[in-house]
């Protein structure tokens, strides 16, 4: 080997070599919990004292016993109606909002953008006897979207739809240059048509990053649902599976990992999708220069 | 077209509120009603007039905002003044009722009557009545939790039992529903004046005095046994005895902010309070740092355009992130379960993790940093593509090394795009219940403080104390709630000042 192919060796080493270590390290912390819950949702035996980090056997009892004696697939759908419901229409609520903020000048704008965040410090959990108290007036009048629908949590999860999201949108509409406006009005749109077939069409990575943060924030919401739901049929995977393992959690937590990794599937495909949105979105805005 | 679907949209508010109006007019529910028109009159308004733009765009979320966050904040702030909790859930009024049902005994003496449990609705699940006939007079009375009335001798049957076998209305259970719904049989008291009937079995009844009354010159609970006189205390609402004595329940009263002092100043309290709000603030502190620390780190290691394979990496390192966060921090608890754990078995160790104040706290953090170092990873990566190669370059040439330049010239326009995410972060940590819940439960609890634990947060002691076993206390809860929103609206308004993001806000 000539003296210069070492030379070369130990650049690629400090250049590139290291980079590759580095990133293995992290690849294993970072799969490593999820290979367990790989290794725990084959594994024939189903309990959590049999289950080694590595796969033992390859079985898929558990997930015929999850599909077939829990609820699992009731929870599957009632939690994907709620959370794209709610990503829809809380994107939708918000880019609304944030189009006022952005375009318009009207009184009280500055005020209601910043109570906007100040309101999305409280968490809406601390509020949830007050809650509790107005769900059980509202099921007593109006049981269809009283406790135990899905259409009753729906509504209460909107009311967080106003908030740091909004404040994002805005600033990605506030990007989208005044010009486009002013030509489509001198061309005789109305603001509604300005909002429809113009703004949305421009900002659609930051919906789509919105659209995915919700859905997210949604499937994992665990505390609001778990006051919210306490019939079987009407929960969702969150409360669903918690209650799975509250009880027993050596011997059920073979269908908990099976649940855990079908959980994912809506998440990593919808996440898969958006991916090419996401870097761009989340830091849309920010960095200036 | 525009004008068919803004016809069709409205239409549709419109029946909406038509079918949510219909329960309350059945029911008189007269406030509930005019707000309902109100609001709907407001709405067709708005959308009707060419004026208020801005407004058509606002008013969707802010009505939602309105309903479900902003009252329910306002009435829990509001309850933070009060002592509303077990014990003090209702009015005066319900007090004295509850006091005064509860202490009713069947005096010799007192009248009889013929039984017969029915319901208006099914006979499983409707609201209990009971059919009185007094066996002395014959008249039949109906007597539910609000009280008796009479019913006229031609609804009603009566069997050779004196016994109502047949009413109009009603639908009598046999013995068999009956006995099913036993429990609330026994339960139920219907309110008379001088007491309440109560059921003997599941044929007859007795009404019995009670023997404490409400006697509203003295405002006070006169138990005619013993003669003690409770007074009613507006401070406490409670009634008490001059022995100290108190009866149950109580009511809900104002109490101004003895909550908010009693945080502070109880000293069974506010020792563990300050000791959760330090750890709460560490613990925000230190998962903003190990994600942030972390993430950039990675993203680093992979920003070069010589290492193939970039793209695979990607995925894998933020897969944490896609799986269900819920479900990931069960998993946790389950890997660091002292008998059964994964951490513990693969590692031949014997730590009871979650047992010892210092190692539930690590262990916490670990937790939380695994799940939350991708998305500082995502935002990174973003940035430093955003960062313009020259930059660095530039620095390269002046002859800085490849630490001096990240520090001087990366790090800065890192921090400027991603100073407002962080401020986020922190306070989505300083409130993350799940991740302490579901991993650690907010213990070890140390025994001379049972309701905080050694990973507890604000909102984990919170979440305990209105709904733990112990007796629930909104009012308390409410107040310590308070005071979460007022530290992080100070603390991100702070931070927010000083990155100048006002700048933004308000362009």
């Amino acid at each position: 080997m000539s003296s210069s192919h070492a030379a070369a060796r130990r650049t690629w080493w400090r250049e590139v070599g290291w980079r590759h270590v580095a990133a293995l390290v992290a690849v294993g912390f970072a799969l490593f919990p999820i290979v367990f819950v790989v290794s725990a949702a084959v594994n024939p035996l189903g309990t959590l004292s049999s289950t080694q980090l590595a796969p033992t056997g390859a079985s898929l009892d558990n997930f015929a016993n999850l599909l077939t004696t829990t609820s699992f697939p009731r929870w599957f759908l009632n939690s994907v109606l709620i959370a794209g419901f709610a990503a829809f229409a809380a994107v939708f609520i918000s880019t609304l909002a944030a189009y006022a903020f952005s375009r318009m000048r009207f009184r009280g704008r500055r005020v209601g953008l910043l109570a906007l965040l100040l309101i999305q410090m409280f968490p809406q959990f601390l509020a949830i006897v007050t809650i509790f108290l107005m769900f059980t007036t509202i099921t007593e009048y109006w049981p269809a979207v009283g406790f135990n629908t899905s259409a009753g949590l729906m509504l209460l999860y909107l009311g967080g739809a106003l908030g740091v999201n909004t404040w994002l949108t805005k600033g990605f509409l506030d990007t989208v240059p005044r010009e486009l406006d002013e030509s489509a009005t001198v061309d005789g749109a109305s603001h509604v048509q300005i909002f429809f077939r113009i703004m949305l069409p421009l900002i659609t990575p930051i919906l789509a990053v919105t659209a995915l943060l919700v859905f997210i924030a949604t499937i994992n919401d665990f505390l609001i649902a778990n006051v919210f739901l306490t019939q079987d049929d009407s929960k969702t995977l969150a409360v669903g599976m918690y209650g799975m393992i509250a009880g027993q959690r050596n011997a059920n937590f073979g269908m908990f990992a099976a649940g855990t990794l079908l959980t994912a599937i809506p998440t990593v495909v919808v996440f898969q999708v958006l991916q090419r949105y996401i870097v761009h979105g989340l830091t849309a805005g920010a960095v200036k220069g | 077209m525009r004008l068919f679907l803004k016809a069709l949209l409205l239409g549709l508010v419109v029946a909406i509120a038509i079918w949510a109006a219909f329960p309350l007019i059945e029911t008189g529910a007269w406030v509930g009603l005019g707000i309902l028109v109100a609001t709907t009159a407001g709405i067709l308004y708005l959308y009707l007039s060419r004026r208020h733009i801005p407004a058509k765009y606002l008013v969707p979320g802010t009505l939602f905002l309105i309903a479900f966050q902003l009252f329910p904040v306002l009435y829990t702030v509001s309850t933070a003044f009060t002592n509303f909790g077990d014990g003090h859930r209702g009015d005066k009024e319900q007090a004295i009722v509850s006091i005064q049902t509860a202490s009713v005994r069947q005096l010799p003496g007192s009248p009889e009557y013929a039984l017969s449990v029915a319901t208006a609705g099914e006979p499983a699940t409707g609201e209990l009545v009971f059919l009185l006939r007094d066996s002395g007079t014959g008249e039949v009375f109906a007597g539910d939790q609000d009280g008796l009335t009479g019913v006229p001798a031609g609804e009603v049957n009566v069997g050779l039992d004196g016994r109502v076998n047949e009413a109009a209305g009603y639908t009598i259970l046999d013995t068999g529903q009956a006995s099913a719904r036993s429990d609330e049989i026994t339960d139920l008291a219907v309110p008379t004046d001088q007491g309440a009937i109560l059921a003997a079995g599941l044929s007859r009844a007795y009404e019995g005095r009670a023997l404490r009354s409400y006697d509203r010159q003295c405002d006070c609970v006169v138990d005619t046994e013993t003669g003690v006189r409770y007074y009613a205390d507006p401070a406490e609402g409670s009634f008490i005895a001059d022995s100290g004595e108190r009866l149950v329940p109580g009511w809900r009263v104002n109490v101004g902010f003895d909550n908010f002092t009693r945080a502070l100043t109880d000293s069974r309290i506010a020792g563990p309070f300050l000791g959760t709000l330090v750890w709460n603030f560490a613990f925000a502190l230190g998962s903003v740092g190990f994600t942030f620390a972390l993430g950039v780190a990675i993203a680093l290691a992979l920003h070069s355009d010589r290492l193939r394979g970039r793209a695979y990496y990607r995925v894998l390192l933020v897969l944490p992130y896609a799986m269900p966060a819920f479900a990931m921090l069960l998993v946790w608890r389950d890997m660091f379960n002292a008998d059964f754990g994964l951490i513990n078995r693969l590692f031949g160790l014997d730590v009871d993790w979650m047992g010892g104040p210092w190692s539930a706290r690590g262990s916490v953090l670990l937790v939380n940093t695994w799940l939350g170092y991708p998305y500082m990873f995502l935002i990174a990566t973003g940035a430093l593509q955003a960062i313009p190669r020259e930059m660095t370059e530039a620095a390269r040439i002046d002859g800085a090394g490849p630490w001096h330049a990240f520090r001087r010239v990366t790090l800065p326009l890192l921090m400027v795009a991603l100073t407002p995410l962080l401020i986020a972060s922190f306070a989505f940590n300083f409130n993350n219940f799940n991740a302490i819940y579901l991993t650690s439960g907010g213990g070890p609890f140390p025994p001379d403080s049972p309701q905080a634990g050694a990973t507890d947060l604000l909102i984990t002691y919170t979440y305990r104390l209105a709904f733990g076993g112990a007796g629930a206390e909104y009012g308390f809860a409410a107040a310590i709630s308070v005071y979460i929103f007022l530290i992080v609206a100070v603390v991100s308004a702070v931070a927010f000042r000083r990155t100048r993001q006002q700048e933004e806000v308000f362009r």
